[in-house]
């Protein structure tokens, strides 16, 4: 076990899997000899070399579109994407192609291919810096959508979505990055892909959320908890086909439902969850959900950003909402 | 501006020489499966008329550069085609049945055969030719000595993917060839219209390779240039663009009505230049190819045809839960549910 932040967590992974298997390969925009403008990839090209760890031109739709036919001829490519609001030049070969040649050969070819991208707000950054546009790739058939909220489950997941035989967009919350370390195994291990984290157990109401929301969810979780309101917390870690079973599981339980997530409130992964427990369990609801999300709002510059953010104050207020209903 | 490859004149006769390496059978291979090829799409597009056969692409007028390409490959190359290879993928190894199940809107005529290395036919013009960059980059890397072929048309030229493929493949000199089959259309829009270079072959000067033109309806051409191309790339890591100078003789789909935009006086030229007369011109002169013989040949491959609808239609309906199939590998609970749902609700014969 080695003291890890989020970004050496990621790091960790790669190095791992690119020792492991040396079809792994990785690619992008400044990731080889810069190391990555978050420094996800540092020194990887000095044990890997040039030809597996690539410093591509800069062209996002090419990257993917590469990478996509390295996966199709056998390799295991990691494209990274320098930030979540350039993926929509890549969005063609991700929603025409990666996740649809597999059908399209009706299974004789596979796409075995993670797109890595910084994912989300909270550190005041430029236009396209701070989107949170997973709902976008949710919405595509065949395509995984995994966001991690701590180190540990960042490389876990990471393994996972490399040995994965289909694309998984891998989605990291920047601002999570730096923000804390854990003791993460510096060897091999996986989370599995699909599987909720139960953050915290609790009697009262159920909190969804994943990502850099996780952490903020437990927060409000604790103010609340001097209030004698006893929340369970789940982190969905995969955002799409998300761990149904587990949220099903709490929702029954507690009958209560918060969704937390910072990207836009319609059209959401909010809005998949609260369709799926109202047809599901709806008689065990106590209360209406209720979503605490991002507006529906272009993500804004640094001086409002707080104001868009989810922080553990909304969070708290639509626990009392729903506890009060 | 470069010079047109040309090797079979429109009379038929040609520079032996040049032809050296071509042997006689590989000839005779070549007029089969043009011929095969002209009789499957025209087969294609009657049946398509009748309500037997969904939207198709007509490959006629384009056969030399279709036969030309897929000969030039090695089986352990990878062809990357769009929509308009008909012909190079049935002489690369995909079966002409499965074509047909395709175009008549089933999925299951798009799998290629064991051991193939095809990519299925790509409809979003110009994104494949990242794919192929993509392949041979792989190939490249794990120090397999093999190239990669794609072909595409005018069209896609004009395309963001265009100019990122082909700087990627220039960049890390990649095995690649990308073949653009320069039919001068795009549907409705012409060549002229579609880039203000004079030629497609020119602007690989942008990419830091080689750019060839060759005569599209020369199938000696076209079989010699992208062979020795993709031998250039497979052995020196020399990527190329070559542009194959055809012209598209039916409308651009059978959904299309070309007769809005395109005059009969532009098509007469090319009537003229027609990649099959003038193979058969060749075989008539050099080895005694007469009326007698053509006639005979012409049935066989139209009853090789007819076998084929017979065989393709034959094929039972695919199951309504065949939707589900083949998105991911292992099928997630979402998927299996609405399988369920589909299967409940069109009976246990829909599974």
């Amino acid at each position: 076990m080695a003291r890890m932040s989020m970004v050496e967590a990621i790091n960790s992974a790669l190095d791992v899997m690119m020792a492991k298997d040396d079809r792994v390969v990785v690619m992008g925009e400044d990731v080889g000899v810069d190391g990555g403008v978050f420094r996800a990839t540092v020194n990887l090209i000095d044990k890997y070399g040039d030809q597996r760890v690539i410093d591509t031109p800069l062209a996002e739709s090419c990257i993917v579109g590469t990478a996509v036919g390295m996966a199709i001829y056998g390799m295991r490519p990691v494209a990274e994407i320098q930030f979540e609001g350039f993926m929509f030049k890549a969005y063609d070969h991700i929603y025409s192609h990666a996740s649809r040649i597999r059908r399209r050969s009706y299974g004789y070819f596979g796409v075995p291919l993670v797109v890595r991208a910084p994912y989300g707000a909270g550190v005041r950054a430029l236009e396209h810096h701070s989107d949170a546009p997973e709902a976008l790739f949710c919405h595509i058939p065949g395509l995984k959508v995994v966001i991690p909220s701590t180190p540990s489950d960042a490389k876990g997941l990471l393994i996972s979505a490399i040995e994965d035989p289909d694309t998984v967009i891998y989605l990291e919350p920047k601002r999570l990055y730096r923000l804390f370390k854990e003791e993460v195994p510096e060897e091999d291990y996986r989370v599995p892909i699909g599987q909720a984290r139960l953050v915290r157990e609790g009697r009262d109401l159920t909190i969804v959320a994943y990502g850099g929301m996780v952490q903020i969810s437990e927060k409000a979780a604790q103010h609340v908890a001097d209030e004698g309101v006893d929340v369970e917390v789940i982190d969905l870690r995969t955002v799409w086909p998300f761990d149904l079973e587990a949220i099903i599981k709490s929702v029954t339980k507690t009958g209560r439902l918060v969704i937390v997530h910072e990207a836009p409130r319609s059209f959401g992964v909010g809005a998949e969850i609260s369709a799926l427990v109202a047809e599901r369990c709806l008689v065990s609801l106590l209360a209406p959900i209720k979503r605490v999300t991002g507006y529906d709002v272009l993500p804004p510059l640094a001086k409002l950003e707080d104001y868009n953010y989810p922080d553990p104050d909304r969070v708290v207020r639509a626990i009392h909402e729903t506890m009060e209903f | 501006m470069s010079e047109m490859i040309s090797v079979l004149k429109l009379d038929g006769t040609v520079d032996e020489e040049k032809i050296k390496a071509i042997p006689e059978d590989l000839i005779h291979k070549m007029y089969r499966l043009m011929v095969f090829t002209r009789q499957w799409n025209a087969k294609a597009l009657s049946l398509q008329r009748q309500g037997r056969m969904g939207t198709l692409a007509s490959v006629r007028g384009q056969e030399a550069s279709n036969i030309g390409m897929g000969l030039a490959l090695e089986p352990t190359d990878w062809f990357c085609p769009s929509f308009r290879e008909t012909g190079a993928q049935i002489a690369r190894g995909t079966s002409p049945k499965d074509l047909y199940l395709y175009f008549a809107g089933d999925s299951r005529g798009l799998r290629p055969p064991e051991g193939s290395r095809d990519l299925p036919i790509c409809i979003t013009v110009g994104s494949h030719l990242a794919h192929a960059a993509g392949i041979a980059w792989g190939a490249k890397i794990r120090g397999e000595k093999i190239a990669v072929l794609s072909s595409s048309g005018d069209g896609s030229t004009s395309q963001g993917d265009f100019h990122e493929s082909l700087n990627f493949a220039g960049v890390f000199k990649l095995p690649v060839v990308f073949a653009i089959q320069n039919n001068h259309w795009a549907i409705s829009v012409p060549f002229e219209k579609q880039t203000a270079t004079k030629t497609i072959s020119e602007k690989a000067c942008a990419y830091g390779f080689d750019g060839v033109r060759v005569d599209g309806n020369d199938v000696f051409a076209v079989y010699l240039t992208i062979k020795d191309r993709l031998n250039i790339a497979r052995s020196e890591f020399k990527p190329a663009l070559v542009e194959l100078v055809t012209y598209r003789m039916d409308d651009h789909t059978t959904a299309d009505d070309a007769s809005r935009y395109r005059t009969e006086e532009m098509l007469a030229p090319w009537r003229e230049k027609d990649p099959i007369d003038r193979l058969r011109k060749y075989l008539t002169a050099k080895f005694g190819w007469d009326e007698k013989k053509e006639t005979a040949f012409l049935e066989e491959i139209s009853a090789e045809v007819e076998q084929t609808v017979r065989d393709f239609e034959a094929e039972p309906h695919p199951k309504p839960t065949d939707i589900f199939e083949h998105l991911y590998h292992d099928m997630p609970w979402h998927l299996k549910e609405q399988r369920e749902e589909v299967a409940r609700h069109q009976g246990e014969a829909a599974r």
